[in-house]
């Protein structure tokens, strides 16, 4: 398996403060990483470095084999409109536009708008039917799924979702494990910042900061989240509720795959 | 979709861009007034001066040599043993409104002055016309005399009459000297003769016009055995102010090449008009006054000035106002747009993005802003000149440079914190 992303003794000062001090990071294509740690301890620091938002006090980061180090402002922009799906805790929709404007945005930016794809993508998520609904006329797990449609609209090399299931119940966190299951059951590469460890606990990497440093990095054997009778009856209590037959047959989709 | 974006955006913001059109149609509708009246303020000003007396003095030949001292009693003596020469026959007149510039002139009026005695005292009377009705070989017809000239005389009484052969028009202070007043007859002697004379009316004139009397011309003809004749024209013209093509010109018209002797022919400089007066008057000599045409000039640039300084400085307060509310307006979206640098769009295509919405709402301001203006230019010409503004089609893209200034100048500031915010610094809320 090759690397799509390998960090080498990046280190990240704010002012004072080392937010990250020398991390080595290697993660092969395809793989799903979970980073834990406590408060502080320079997760999301981790993630804007990534995502190209941020850049290191020191150290490189080379991702598919380019050294983003050697990259100008507007060629880091590049990097993040073409390989960069972004999930938010915050969801961070724009609230005048629809959910399928949400995500027509994502392709505006990066190339051309489709409204079709645009739509498949969120009948990907389960959100067909809530496709001309407004942010504030979804709930926070709707939400979720709108901004996931539109970080994985181009088809992005790596996904970065810092604590995407923070705001969410127990329900919604599930259907949005399902959601990320099949990303990476298709081959995507996911990098997933949570406290949580029965989160953490669907990857097969997980790696601990604390102060900005390394301190743990272990393989971990991915719960097949085999939905118990219990589970299942929520999930589906909760779709009919919203009376939504896509996003049953969506669901039931994921529950096979998963 | 970007312009389902700036729609959307513009309906959400819908109280800061209201204030933002409001900022460029106030700036707008101040500066098109501005402009409208500036443009229109040489044609308004001119006629406001002229309104203040005569710039061109049309004299005779023989006359002219012997200076400007025809109002003295020298010259009235002197009178008597003079030829042709130095006159200007009254039927001549006409001819003034005939000219290239005809419309330009805007009145004139002839003099003759002759010595009187009244109640023991010499003065002199001056014939004109006080108002005549002229009808041209053009079949144009024209008014025009002293009364239009002279508008700014208070009259108190009558006014002058060119048909009352016998009624005075005296200044305040002959009148004074002359214990004179409206209504009042007398009898005063003129080269030995007797003649019944009365008072129409007193007037100011707020100079050293206010020693002399005015009589009708045909009056001032009998007393002084001049018939037919005037010894002096004040014309009032609207013109050009002068440039360094019309100095030339006035200093030695043959100096001038052919292509350019054209253009001074035909533009409304003082001296061209003087040109051309002397061309259709052969026999008579055409000075300007000087003093006022530069004045004219002078005063009308200041104006001009005025104008486009306070323009500017209407402008630069609403793109102050703009810049305060773009400002406040990008701080507000300041996560929406740091999301959408996330997702990888470029500063330049955020930057359009704002100044597509915000050209939108300014264009709109613009326009009802244009509107005002319009009206505003009319309400500053009747109240200020008395007079409409007749819309000028180059104020109109010039207003779109305004408004495109205007809100770009503004956005400035703006456009610099837009560059500079954080995408991290907003979507992790720091
Ligand atoms: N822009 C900044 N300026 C100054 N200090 C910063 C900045 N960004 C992060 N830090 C500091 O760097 C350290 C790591 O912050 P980071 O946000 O990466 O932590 P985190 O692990 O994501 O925490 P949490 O779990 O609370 O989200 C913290 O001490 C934080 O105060
Ligand atoms: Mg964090």
């Amino acid at each position: 398996m090759s690397a799509i992303l390998e960090i080498q003794n990046v280190s990240k000062i704010y002012g004072g403060v080392k937010a990250l001090q020398n991390i080595q990071l290697l993660v092969p294509q395809g793989q799903w990483l979970a980073v834990m740690g406590p408060s502080g301890s320079g997760k999301t620091t981790l993630m804007n470095i990534i995502g190209c938002l941020d850049t290191p006090t020191s150290g490189r980061v080379i991702m598919d084999g380019l050294d983003l180090g050697s990259l100008s402002h507007s060629g880091l922009t590049a990097i993040r409109r073409e390989s960069i799906g972004l999930i938010f805790q915050e969801f961070h929709l724009i609230s005048y536009l629809t959910a399928l404007e949400n995500v027509m945005v994502a392709q505006y930016y990066h190339s051309l708008v489709d409204e079709n794809e645009a739509l498949e993508a969120l009948a990907g998520v389960g959100l067909k039917e809530r496709a001309k609904h407004l942010p504030r006329q979804l709930s926070g797990g709707e939400q979720q799924r709108v901004c996931i449609a539109r970080a994985l609209i181009n088809h992005p090399k790596v996904i970065l979702a810092d604590e995407p299931t923070g705001n969410l119940d127990e329900t919604n966190e599930r259907l949005v494990m399902f959601i990320l299951h099949r990303l990476h059951k298709q081959g995507s590469t996911i990098i997933m910042v949570t406290h949580a460890p029965d989160v953490a606990a669907h990857a097969e990497r997980i790696i601990v900061l604390e102060h900005g440093r390394l301190a743990s990095d272990r393989e971990n054997n991915p719960v097949v989240s085999q939905p118990s009778e219990q589970k299942s009856a929520d999930s589906r209590a909760e779709e009919l509720n919203q009376n939504q037959k896509s996003e049953e047959s969506f669901l039931a989709g994921t529950m096979a795959a998963v | 979709m970007l312009l389902k974006m700036v729609l959307k955006a513009i309906g959400r913001q819908r109280r800061k861009h209201y204030l933002i059109a409001l900022t460029v149609g106030l700036g707008v509708s101040l500066a098109t007034a501005m402009l409208g009246v500036m443009f229109d303020v040489g044609d308004k000003v001119n006629q406001e001066l002229k309104s203040y007396g005569a710039n061109l003095n049309i004299v005779p030949k023989g006359a002219s040599m012997l200076g400007e001292l025809y109002q003295t009693e020298d010259t009235a003596a002197e009178a008597e043993n003079v030829n042709q020469e130095n006159f200007i026959p009254e039927k001549e007149l006409y001819k003034i409104k005939m000219i290239f510039w005809a419309y330009n002139i805007v009145d004139f009026a002839p003099y003759l002055s002759v010595p009187v005695e009244i109640n023991g005292q010499k003065i002199i009377l001056t014939g004109t016309w006080f108002n005549r009705h002229l009808k041209l070989p053009t079949g144009d017809e024209v008014d025009t005399g002293m009364t239009a000239l002279k508008s700014w005389w208070k009259i108190t009484g009558s006014p002058g009459d060119d048909g009352d052969t016998s009624g005075l028009l005296v200044g305040r202070d002959a009148a004074g000297r002359l214990g004179l007043k409206p209504g009042d007859s007398f009898s005063a002697k003129a080269k030995g003769k007797a003649v019944d004379l009365k008072v129409r009316g007193v007037f100011d004139s707020g100079g050293p016009d206010d020693g002399l009397i005015f009589a009708p011309l045909s009056l001032a003809q009998e007393l002084s055995g001049q018939a037919g004749l005037v010894e002096r024209v004040e014309v009032s013209a609207l013109t050009t102010p002068e440039n360094e093509l019309a100095r030339r010109a006035a200093a030695n018209p043959g100096s001038l090449s052919r292509m350019e002797w054209d253009t001074w022919y035909c533009t409304a400089y003082i001296s061209s008009i003087a040109y051309q007066l002397e061309e259709i008057l052969p026999g008579a000599r055409v000075k300007a006054i000087r003093q006022v045409a530069e004045s004219e000039g002078a005063i009308l640039t200041k104006i001009q000035l005025m104008m486009i300084l306070l323009t500017v400085l209407t402008l630069l307060c609403s793109a102050l106002a703009i810049s305060n509310l773009v400002s406040a307006g990008i701080m507000e979206r300041s996560v929406e747009i740091g999301l959408l640098k996330a997702l990888g769009a470029s500063d330049l295509s955020i930057m359009f993005l704002v100044l597509l919405e915000l050209f939108l709402v300014a264009l709109i301001g613009g326009v009802i802003g244009y509107l005002i203006g319009l009206g505003l230019a009319q309400l500053i010409g009747l109240t200020v000149f008395g007079a409409s503004v007749p819309v000028k089609a180059a104020v109109i893209p010039l207003t779109c440079l305004m408004v495109l200034a205007v809100t770009t100048v503004g956005s400035l500031p703006a456009l610099r914190s837009l560059l500079k915010l954080e995408a991290t610094e907003v979507l992790h809320g720091r």
